[in-house]
């Protein structure tokens, strides 16, 4: 298991409904530097609710959310960009008609700080900032080996890859936290081999602390450190994968009927 | 027909496409970050050549009614993303399309309120006679006014691709363009991106209303310019900027080889309708326009 370090992100009992539906009732969980945490359940357990209220894309009528210590109500979209949670949809979304190498780019949006003004010039400053950025896009693209795809519109790419291209983009962040919405789903076994060493070599590499939704349970009990269940917006297991995958609760709700 | 004259439509044609460019670029500017097909652009036009010649007649030298008016455009790009499009995030093309054939009104209203619809002559200072030396040497008629703005026309158009292809800010529009989501994720300030672009159109409007104010003289027929605009954008694509340049050449040069070559057989006029039958038939081999994105459909 990896040396994992403070609480960065802890979230006390939240909860979010739509009108009167109930996607998320008082839940807890903390996540810790550095970890590879799970978040697992069958479909309409509140998984992608869960992440969409780290990010800030729904806000909980209920809870508090403490990431690195500052206590927040709630999280804004921007917000969570500019303070280091970069992530990835669950429905792939990337600038379609954009090329691989430019939504890349995009992820480095906040870490560039010419004005409007040096930009329309494309003088100087502005050049230089933009060569440098894609230096550090570059690497994310060899690190991804996706060179020889960098000028190909997304929209064209296999599904499989353009997983990996969403991936690259959260990753030109340098995020502190990485949030991945069922990062191998659709993928072949090859694939998702390769998205595992992928995520592996990131939480090794970079000690990006990351935050993972997935459905395929081998992976999940390989590559995760602890485990939180969800079941009907209800947590109902949060622990190492060993006891998750004894605990009997689970069993029943999930895995019991899976198999 | 000799081959001198030919040359001589087909510059004259080449020339004046240019400036059905420089409207056109207004509406891809607006399409390409927000998707929205901006009726109004043609008021724009309309609103920058009024307040300009508006200011100018209060006794204002012209070097100093183009940079206030550029203010005015710009604080209108601003108004109309603040007032008009930001309550309207989120909600289907059809309603924000809408919106903005209402704008058009508006604007063209607003114009007329403050300063009449009297028609009003622009100067420039760039007189529209041939240039001497062209006609000596060659005998081809280049008129001096129409290079002038086409060389301004292609001097916008080439900052502005570069800017957006090559810039953080260009490269954010075209990201929020595509999904607004993504964008937010990857922390782009969606707002501050939308009042950048109408900014950027009401600057490119007045341009346009400069220069097709001093060619035309302002008045109100101005704002059909626009209608010309749109077969410009069927053949260079609605989201590209070179698009609209080669689109414009286009248009420009066939409208006026097909004035002077059919016109005498079918009772002229064709310059009038020639541009959109081009369009209509291009429509149907090419959708999404020589430069667009492919329209690429899974199955």
């Amino acid at each position: 298991m990896r040396p994992t370090g403070e609480v960065i992100l802890d979230l006390r009992n939240i909860s979010l409904a739509f009108g009167g539906v109930k996607a998320l009732t008082d839940i807890s969980f903390d996540v810790r530097e550095h970890e590879i945490r799970a978040i697992i359940g069958p479909n309409g357990a509140g998984k992608s609710s869960m992440l969409n209220v780290i990010n800030g894309v729904y806000r909980p009528q209920q809870g508090e959310i403490v990431f690195r210590g500052e206590h927040r109500r709630n999280m804004n979209t921007y917000q969570a960009a500019k303070s280091g949670i970069a992530r990835t949809f669950q429905n792939i979304a990337l600038f379609r008609g954009m090329t691989v190498l430019d939504n890349i780019m995009t992820g480095r949006n906040l870490k560039m700080h010419c004005n409007l003004l040096q930009q329309a010039l494309y003088w100087g400053a502005a050049q230089r900032e933009e060569l440098e950025h894609r230096r550090i896009v570059e690497e994310v693209i060899d690190f991804l080996e996706i060179q020889y795809i960098r000028k190909t519109p997304v929209g064209r790419l296999p599904y499989g890859l353009q997983k990996r291209v969403e991936l690259g983009r959260a990753l030109a962040a340098e995020p502190s936290i990485l949030l991945l919405d069922e990062p191998m789903a659709g993928m072949n076994t090859e694939e998702k081999q390769d998205m595992c060493r992928f995520i592996l070599d990131v939480n090794d590499e970079f000690g990006t602390t990351i935050v993972l939704i997935e459905h395929d349970m081998g992976v999940v009990m390989d590559i995760s450190d602890r485990v939180v269940v969800l079941d009907y917006g209800r947590k109902i297991g949060d622990g190492a994968p060993a006891d998750i995958r004894n605990s009997q609760d689970v069993i029943d709700a999930y895995l019991g009927v899976a198999h | 027909m000799d081959a001198q004259f030919f040359f001589e439509v087909l510059l004259g044609g080449l020339l004046s496409g240019v400036m059905y460019s420089l409207v056109a670029l207004g509406y891809v500017l607006i399409y390409k970050a927000s998707g929205v097909f901006n009726f109004a652009q043609g008021s724009m036009v309309f609103f920058a050549a009024l307040t300009t010649v508006g200011i100018h007649d209060m006794g204002v030298s012209l070097w100093l009614a183009v940079p206030l008016t550029m203010i005015v455009m710009i604080a209108l790009g601003l108004a109309i993303e603040k007032f008009v499009l930001r309550p309207l995030v989120a909600q289907p093309e059809i309603t924000l399309f809408m919106a903005t054939i209402g704008l058009a009104f508006f604007v063209e209203g607003l114009a007329q309120a403050i300063w009449g619809a009297a028609v009003h002559p622009l100067e420039l200072g760039i007189e529209d006679v041939p240039i001497q030396s062209v006609m000596d040497s060659t005998g081809i008629a280049i008129s001096q006014f129409d290079l002038v703005a086409a060389g301004i026309a292609a001097a916008l158009v080439t900052a502005l691709a570069i800017f957006f292809s090559k810039t953080r800010i260009g490269r954010a529009l075209r990201a929020v363009a595509d999904d607004h989501q993504a964008a937010l994720s990857v922390g782009i300030p969606l707002q501050q991106i939308w009042g950048i672009v109408w900014a950027v159109a009401g600057f490119v409007a007045l341009v346009a209303g400069l220069l097709w104010g001093a060619r035309n003289g302002v008045e109100f027929s101005l704002t059909f310019l626009a209608l010309k605009a749109l077969p410009v954008l069927i053949l260079g694509g609605f989201t590209s900027i070179p698009g609209a340049i080669v689109g414009g050449l286009i248009i420009g040069a066939s409208e006026k080889l097909a004035e002077v070559y059919i016109g005498p057989h079918v009772g002229g006029g064709v310059e009038g309708w020639f541009p959109y039958l081009l369009a209509l038939l291009f429509l149907l081999v090419r959708p999404e326009g020589l430069f667009g994105e492919r329209i690429i459909r899974r199955i």
